[in-house]
């Protein structure tokens, strides 16, 4: 049958660096390794936060901690993944909502996603150095 | 129906309590930021921000929210990728049991200080 053969001559293109995904799909992606990155910087935030509130003490500790350089690089990663899956996530909010469902508008809100983040670390980052 | 011995209930509930717990959080993110913004700088202006009831309240609900939303969003990143059941029931163990464990510093954390 045509079908099969068809079927058989489909080309594989799996060459990761050549696939180039619309902005949207990276949104997605990133929605996903930002929500990882903060979930495994639990265990540290909540320590944080409880030494922090805990006495004057604890709270020169965690700015102590906060201080270190290599903290700081952490800790902006970290405001970006969380500007990043905040802004996306009040994206998917509105797309649940059938706001912004068409191609367009779908590709700006994710260039809009994007820019916002980038903007919020980029404050956060000036403020830190 | 072919279930997966570890996925979840794949259902409407995790579907709508990942976009409740998020608004939760975008709410209390917005608060705060605001507080923190207006509080005085050192510890007093810090554990101000933190010490109406209200505040605690606000403060407990998020970090709940937070612990749910983040399992609902892991467990998700397991079913994606970790294929062999085994490894996927020990992750899910071990994640749910992380959880529980910061749920029970969360509740000690907001109300002690």
């Amino acid at each position: 049958m045509t079908t099969t053969t068809v079927a058989r001559k489909r080309p594989k293109h799996l060459d990761l660096p050549k696939i180039s995904l619309p902005l949207p799909a990276k949104v997605s992606i990133l929605h996903r390794v930002s929500g990882a990155l903060l979930f495994l910087a639990l265990p540290v935030l909540i320590y944080q936060l409880d030494q922090s509130l805990d006495s004057d003490a604890g709270y020169a500790a965690a700015a102590a901690f906060f201080g270190l350089p290599l903290v700081k690089l952490a800790v902006l990663l970290l405001v970006w993944s969380y500007s990043h899956h905040f802004c996306a996530g009040i994206r998917y909010l509105l797309l649940d909502l059938h706001i912004g469902l068409d191609r367009v508008p779908a590709r700006q809100s994710a260039a809009v996603v994007f820019a916002v983040s980038l903007l919020l670390t980029a404050i956060v980052g000036v403020k830190l150095w | 129906m072919n279930r997966i011995v570890t996925g979840a209930h794949y259902g409407l509930k995790d579907w709508l309590l990942q976009r409740l717990t998020a608004t939760v959080m975008l709410v209390f993110t917005l608060v705060a930021v605001v507080r923190i913004a207006g509080a005085e700088p050192g510890y007093a202006g810090w554990a101000g921000v933190f010490a109406p009831d209200w505040m605690r309240a606000a403060l407990f609900v998020f970090l709940l929210s937070v612990l749910y939303h983040a399992w609902i969003g892991v467990r998700d990143i397991y079913m994606d990728y970790i294929q062999p059941v085994g490894i996927r029931l020990t992750l899910h163990t071990l994640t749910v049991l992380a959880l529980i464990a910061y749920a029970g510093w969360v509740i000690e954390l907001v109300w002690s200080h």
